[in-house]
């Protein structure tokens, strides 16, 4: 095999664990979308909030001298999955019910200043600078030629791709088969015909927002636990990232959320491969007005109807 | 009992997100990642907010109802209407001009230079209420006009030593430029994209300018960028190659103080000459046709209007007031970078708009002011400025959704 291979082959490894983060906070955006036909401005600080309480727990167990590793991803990973839901949760009633029915600007600019709020709150009680945790899961495989270039899967990116993996099944799952589920694709068939129909779409657009917030705390623990650093600024940047994602894949379909992740995660880390590294957000927010000019429903998206 | 359950429910809920934040705090020992508790002053301020949210739930309809109760600022009756007002207009307006330029002249060079600071909000405000106010469209990304046109001046009064008079409608020229760009693919979608795209093409703008070195000097940013002149006098205390020195014409003393008062005064020229233009747009068939669209775009198709051409020049007249800003900010600070055009930057924007009140001339004029000289005079608390800001735009939109001074439109009522 040759190095240039193993080299792309190394680059899509990387892709593809970032890129299921991405597809992952995605999901937030596109099941707020496809219900309210919204976006939720403030879920990349919710995806930040999320790995601040991750580091907050993973500390605190280990300053208390607990060992097992499992357990105390496992803690952090229910404490930061109820708190960041509840922060989702508090965003929804807070931005957002108060001013359904309204102007579509309006939520969009509580949102706004919601998500300016929930970073200023972050900097105010923890601070602006970096806070670092030394890598938890090490270790790894490496293949290839060792003279030539070496391929390198950490057991920490096999641990995101099955966190992913499972999360994105449980969410399959609870789509499909369950009743809130069924309630929300019901919502997003069309949200007035339910109501009229006895379903309390108040609780199936909170229950959208606490899935959505679930899943990036989700990402906010593989991610911050990945590079190892949190700042109280990461959301922004990976808010709109998950957004391309969604929009890439067509805004509204979960599938599609998973599928444009994946993508952009690649598209991403190819372009950092071969190109000057600052560049990769360009690449990617100027993808976003690609698809938007030539498929703006996206790849998997239907194509919206204007109704009078 | 609904209530009381509900108080609790909440303060219960605050409770659990005020701890996990501002209750613990991540701590940086040496190699190994700690956490500490907060102090008891902290506590005190955790447990206020709790009890704050508390009573607020608990007495919301109350509160509500007070809020009701309070005069609204009808600042719209103390302007009078109809035949008076054409006749008092023109009037108002000169008086309001001389005060603003015989005012500098009185007062701190400090204030002058606030105001001037003040002025270019303004301008920001005026033009983003075209995109926002007017025509309904929400940019995100403002500040990337703002940076184009800054960045325009610098480079071609550095590269070309281009004069700034020049270079004003050549900057508000490539903003607009780059409005028609970015406007024509996005423009066809509907508004939340828009929000969005122009969000991530501030964000691009930005990392540009910070990584294309060779050309605008990175995060180093530009310096040295020549100050305005009149007709050709200069406001330095030296002349560099024999150009003639404003004091030294005139035969009066050197003061810095007179380029302070001369920057100032182009910004008011500036603002009148943005204000006088709007005015006229607004009252053309492409400024009524902007209000038109934001009301109801599919009337607006079906009587016949073509919805991008018209969405697109808002968008870029907006952005063209917006490049005029920036080589005016650029030619005051003799110094620009990358880092004065972030996303916070043009959210201080949209929130002067959102405040002042979505097209609203007067009282975006109002809220830039408030919002440049309140983080003056409030130095202590800077660091809740944004956090502040943030739970103003939430709170605005909440109660009070059409700014300080709602905009006033025409009403013909059948009788």
């Amino acid at each position: 095999m040759s190095d240039t291979f193993l080299y792309l082959v190394q680059q899509l490894i990387n892709g593809l664990t970032i890129g299921s983060t991405y597809a992952l906070i995605a999901i937030g955006y596109t099941m707020v979308y496809g219900i309210i036909g919204m976006i939720n401005f403030a879920h990349g600080e919710i995806y930040m909030i999320g790995s601040y309480i991750t580091f907050i727990v993973i500390a605190g167990l280990l300053g208390m001298g607990m060992v097992s590793l499992p357990l105390i991803l496992f803690i952090a990973l229910v404490i930061a999955v109820l708190i960041a839901s509840t922060y989702g949760w508090t965003v929804e009633r807070v931005a957002y019910r108060p001013l359904r029915g309204t102007n579509r600007l309006i939520p969009l600019i509580s949102a706004i200043g919601m998500s300016i709020f929930l970073q200023n709150y972050v900097v105010l009680s923890q601070g602006s600078r970096d806070i670092a945790l030394p890598p938890q899961i090490t270790g790894g495989w490496t293949f290839g030629d060792p003279n030539l270039f070496e391929v390198s899967f950490s057991y920490m990116q096999l641990f995101i791709w099955v966190a992913t993996f499972v999360s994105m099944l449980v969410l399959t799952l609870f789509i499909s088969r369950s009743r809130m589920g069924r309630a929300c694709r019901a919502c997003s068939e069309d949200i007035g015909m339910t109501n009229l129909l006895g379903v309390d779409t108040n609780r199936v657009i909170a229950m959208t927002f606490i899935i959505g917030a679930a899943l990036a705390a989700i990402a906010g623990l593989l991610l911050s636990l990945y590079y190892g650093v949190v700042n109280p600024f990461i959301g922004f940047i990976a808010g709109l990232k998950a957004f391309t994602a969604a929009v890439l894949g067509g805004i509204g379909s979960i599938p599609g959320a998973m599928l444009g992740g994946l993508i952009l995660g690649v598209t991403e880390a190819l372009t950092a491969a071969y190109f000057p590294s600052e560049y990769k957000d360009v690449v990617s927010f100027g993808l976003l007005i690609l698809i938007l000019l030539f498929r703006p429903s996206g790849l998997l998206g239907k194509p919206e109807v204007e109704k009078v | 009992m609904g209530k009381l359950y509900n108080a609790i429910f909440s303060a219960g809920i605050t409770f659990v997100l005020a701890c996990l934040m501002i209750g613990v705090k991540l701590d940086t020992d040496g190699a190994t990642l700690g956490v500490t508790g907060a102090t008891p002053e902290q506590w005190a301020w955790i447990f206020g907010g709790i009890a704050l949210v508390f009573f607020s739930q608990l007495f919301s309809d109350q509160i509500d109802a007070a809020f009701r109760k309070i005069p609204k600022p009808q600042v719209s009756h103390l302007i009078p209407v109809g035949d008076k007002m054409t006749q008092l207009k023109p009037w108002l307006m000169a008086g309001v001009f001389v005060c603003m330029v015989i005012w500098p002249f009185m007062v701190s060079r400090g204030s002058v230079d606030l105001a001037t600071l003040a002025l270019i909000y303004i301008m920001l405000g005026l033009g983003l209420n075209i995109v926002v106010g007017l025509a309904g469209l929400l940019d995100l990304g403002y500040v990337a006009f703002y940076a184009v046109g800054a960045y325009t001046y610098a480079l071609l009064s550095q590269y070309f030593g281009l004069s700034f008079w020049v270079c004003l409608p050549i900057s508000a020229g490539m903003a607009a430029l780059f409005g028609f760009i970015l406007g024509f693919p996005v423009l066809r979608l509907r508004g939340d994209y828009l929000a969005i795209v122009t969000l991530g093409f501030g964000e691009i703008i930005r990392i540009l300018l910070n990584n294309w070195t060779a050309v605008t000097g990175g995060p180093n940013g530009i310096s040295g960028i020549a100050k305005p002149t009149l007709f050709g006098m200069e406001f330095s205390r030296k002349s560099k190659e024999g150009s003639t020195l404003f004091h030294e014409f005139f035969g009066i003393d050197y003061s810095s103080s007179h380029k302070v008062i001369f920057l100032y005064l182009i910004a008011v020229v500036l603002v009148a000459f943005v204000i006088y233009v709007i005015n006229r747009l607004m009252r053309m068939p492409i400024g009524r046709a902007w209000e038109a669209l934001r009301e109801d775009e599919i009337a607006c198709r079906s009587l016949g209007l073509n919805r991008t051409a018209i969405k697109l020049s808002a968008f870029t007249i907006g952005a063209s007031t917006a490049g005029f800003a920036g080589s005016f900010f650029a030619a005051r600070q003799g110094f620009i970078s990358p880092e004065s055009f972030t996303f916070i930057e043009s959210a201080i924007i949209l929130a002067i708009v959102v405040l002042g009140g979505m097209g609203s001339q007067i009282g975006i004029i109002l809220a830039a002011i408030i919002m440049t000289i309140l983080p003056e005079l409030a130095r202590e608390f800077s660091e809740y400025r944004m956090l502040l800001f943030g739970l103003t735009m939430v709170l605005m939109m909440r109660w009070r959704p059409q700014g300080l001074v709602p905009m006033k439109r025409p009403v013909l009522e059948l009788k």
